[in-house]
């Protein structure tokens, strides 16, 4: 493996007296696709948070592409980032939320041309290309003029990954991304999730209940628990051989509810 | 005076259809007033309903003291305070702070108005949800694009509603400069009144006046409210 | 002099000193106004949500339409309007009455939608649970729907009582001595109208927050009976 694109290192992250990550260490590397699995409360969105930098930490450091993310380089030390070097960090992410979080007062096409033309000062005319494609990509080409609310829970969802893919992040962050759909809505999201990680060298996380996709798009999974990985593998060994006690009962009871 | 209708015995010179004419000129600097502080006032309660959720402390300091002086004392006292009192701290510093009555009218009247709105904006300010402050992060928007991309345009058809009442209070509000002789449409009234002594007749049209200028004044405050939330009106 | 009490002009301070009692007499008036107005506006408010509930349109509709009416005048102009029509009348009352009826009047705008909000969010509920438990229209009202309701009209009813304060110097026109109207004849007679007016502010600005400190406490240690509504 080449040079890690996210590393955390000994990261603690405490939400006041409760600790939610726990000296986590953990590595990702370039163009992997990772998921995170554990019970709820373990910790696990809390680490795309910090990478998305929504949420700051107490200990440790975080590296994304090299650079420190909640740190900056000042006179010889180390100093907390300030907001000029948080934004040049998240230049580099996307993220996609579980609750879609998608502008209501905007139509599709404007959540997907707003942060290209105002952040990247890319042209209007480019913008809106790059947005038709998109939306092509997640099938909703003629979806363009309606408002978020006139969509079901998984068109809005495939709006939510074009939105985060038309700032063209390195990496791409998947909170829960299907747990506020309706069942029947889940697959044309996961397809749409899939397709990206098959045909792009993307760096993927992602958080997730669904644990047959994630057996099928990941190429490591990781078990959360109590703010550290208790174990990782291939999605082999974790869901065909799980070494520690606890995986084996997390992922016994989460099928038996499949 | 204005009013030069021949004897001073009005009451029997004066038909009652002869009170629109003075009463329509002091209705329209009523409408003049209204428009000039109700814009001036919505600006106010921008500048301070965003300054108050600012982060720099200045800013939320001067927001916080000006929503609180005007918000606890009375709309009259600081109409009088400006009018009879600032001139002569102009006095005392060289400067001729004398303000024409229209001035101090629509200084007040705004600066009263723009402390209650300014809590309005705050307030819808607030409720836009914290997910929305989180998708713009993650889309790398800077505060201020956060500011003015996302959160204004969701916050804005929350304000209406208030904004409607508001507008409704300021153009009651106007009735106040008549205190400070400015010829509105309550100056008017009293100097017909001190003229005709036909109390019963004036203060009914003046009234009603007033009652058809808000019914005006909702119609127009409801249907901005209706274009600045269409994107919410939209079915699928 | 004002009152029986003579003011100091030779410095600043002392002038501010010397009227201070003359404008806290003031202020007493100030409050009194408030506290009958407000009396006035709760009363006339009940009367005015109570027509507005009842089924015959007949009723409820002239009620509706008299507060909005009420809601969308000036309260300077139903001042005037009752100080100089009402002795048309053979009606003829002290300024303060007519000052405290015309804020009473105003408010009850304002208190009687109160009281229909307050209500009607309880009954909406409730009403059904209390009906299909039999009780009668009445008991349901004062049993049920009326002490749950209480709790959350009080505060929305503090805050008109401290709008009701900041109108009270509206009533100066009729000739009633609040402390606005004391302020401005003071000024009037030392030329000095800079320190009354500024001590005025002052004054009302302790007024209104000892006034709303009072209506936060009273909220909060109201007891919240039922389902929290919001």
């Amino acid at each position: 493996m080449t040079d890690p694109i996210i590393k955390f290192d000994k990261v603690v992250k405490r939400f006041d007296t409760l600790t939610v990550i726990d000296e986590l260490d953990f590595e990702v590397g370039q163009g992997e696709k990772v998921t995170i699995i554990g019970p709820s409360g373990s910790g696990k969105s809390t680490v795309l948070r910090i990478l998305m930098t929504l949420e700051p930490i107490q200990e440790g450091v975080v590296y994304v592409d090299g650079d420190m993310l909640w740190h900056e380089k000042a006179n010889g030390g180390v100093k907390p980032a300030g907001e000029a070097h948080l934004r040049r960090m998240r230049e580099k992410m996307g993220m996609v939320f579980q609750q879609f979080n998608l502008f209501p007062h905007m139509t599709v096409r404007r959540n997907l041309t707003e942060a290209p033309v105002k952040v990247l000062g890319m042209s209007k005319a480019e913008a809106r290309e790059r947005a038709e494609e998109l939306l092509d990509m997640v099938g909703l080409a003629d979806q363009a003029d309606k408002f978020p609310h006139q969509l079901s829970g998984g068109q809005q969802q495939r709006v939510g990954i074009a939105r985060a893919l038309a700032m063209r992040p390195k990496i791409m962050l998947f909170d829960e991304p299907t747990s506020a759909l309706d069942p029947e809505l889940v697959g044309e999201v996961l397809s749409v999730i899939r397709r990206l990680a098959e045909e792009h060298d993307l760096t993927m996380l992602l958080v997730t209940h669904e644990m047959q996709f994630a057996r099928q798009v990941s190429d490591r999974v990781c078990f959360f628990d109590r703010g550290k990985i208790k174990e990782q593998g291939t999605p082999e060994e974790i869901f065909g051989n799980p070494k520690e006690e606890r995986t084996r009962a997390f992922l016994k009871a989460v099928l038996e509810g499949e | 005076m204005a009013l030069a209708w021949g004897t001073c015995d009005g009451h029997t010179l004066m038909h009652w259809t002869e009170y629109f004419g003075p009463l329509m000129q002091g209705a329209w600097v009523t409408i003049e007033l209204t428009v000039y502080s109700t814009i001036l006032g919505a600006i106010l309660s921008f500048a301070a309903g965003i300054g108050k959720t600012s982060h720099n402390p200045v800013l939320k300091g001067i927001s916080v003291v000006y929503i609180e002086v005007f918000r606890g004392t009375s709309l009259l006292v600081q109409l009088f305070w400006l009018y009879f009192a600032l001139p002569l701290i102009g006095d005392a510093v060289g400067i001729d702070l004398r303000l024409p009555p229209v001035v101090a009218g629509v200084l007040a009247l705004s600066l009263n108005i723009g402390a209650y709105g300014a809590e309005v904006v705050r307030g819808a300010i607030q409720a836009v949800s914290k997910d929305q402050y989180e998708a713009a992060k993650a889309c790398n928007f800077t505060p201020r694009q956060t500011l003015f991309s996302v959160v204004l345009p969701q916050a804005i058809p929350e304000m209406m509603p208030p904004f409607g009442n508001l507008a409704i209070q300021n153009l009651k509000d106007t009735a106040l400069v008549s205190l400070i002789s400015l010829g509105d449409l309550a100056f008017r009234a009293e100097q017909l009144r001190n003229f005709t002594q036909d109390s019963t007749t004036i203060y009914t049209m003046v009234l009603f006046m007033y009652f058809g200028m808000a019914l005006v004044l909702t119609a127009i405050m409801k249907l901005l409210e209706r274009n600045v939330g269409r994107w919410r009106a939209v079915r699928r | 002099m004002l009152f029986g009490i003579e003011w100091d002009t030779s410095s600043n301070l002392a002038f501010a000193i010397s009227i201070l009692p003359i404008l806290l007499i003031g202020m007493w008036v100030t409050i009194q106004a408030t506290v009958l107005g407000f009396f006035i506006a709760i009363v006339l408010g009940l009367v005015l949500a109570a027509l507005k509930s009842v089924p015959l349109k007949i009723v409820s509709w002239p009620a509706y339409a008299i507060t909005e009416f009420i809601r969308d005048t000036p309260l300077l102009i139903q001042l005037f309007f009752l100080y100089y029509v009402l002795p048309e009348y053979g009606l003829v009352f002290p300024a303060f009455l007519t000052g405290a009826l015309a804020l009473g009047i105003q408010y009850s705008a304002y208190t009687s939608e109160v009281y229909r909000a307050g209500i009607e969010a309880v009954a909406k509920g409730q009403h059904e649970a209390a009906r299909a438990l039999n009780f009668k229209s009445l008991r349901t009202f004062t049993h049920v729907v009326l002490p749950q309701a209480v709790p959350r009209i009080i505060p929305a009813m503090g805050n008109y009582l401290v709008s009701i304060m900041k109108d009270v110097p509206v009533l100066s026109v009729v000739t009633v001595l609040e402390m606005l109207n004391v302020a401005q004849i003071i000024g009037d007679r030392t030329f000095n109208y800079l320190i009354p007016l500024s001590m005025v502010g002052g004054l009302y600005l302790i007024m209104t927050l000892v006034a709303s400190s009072a209506v936060r406490y009273l909220d909060m240690n109201l007891p919240k009976r039922g389902l929290p509504l919001k």
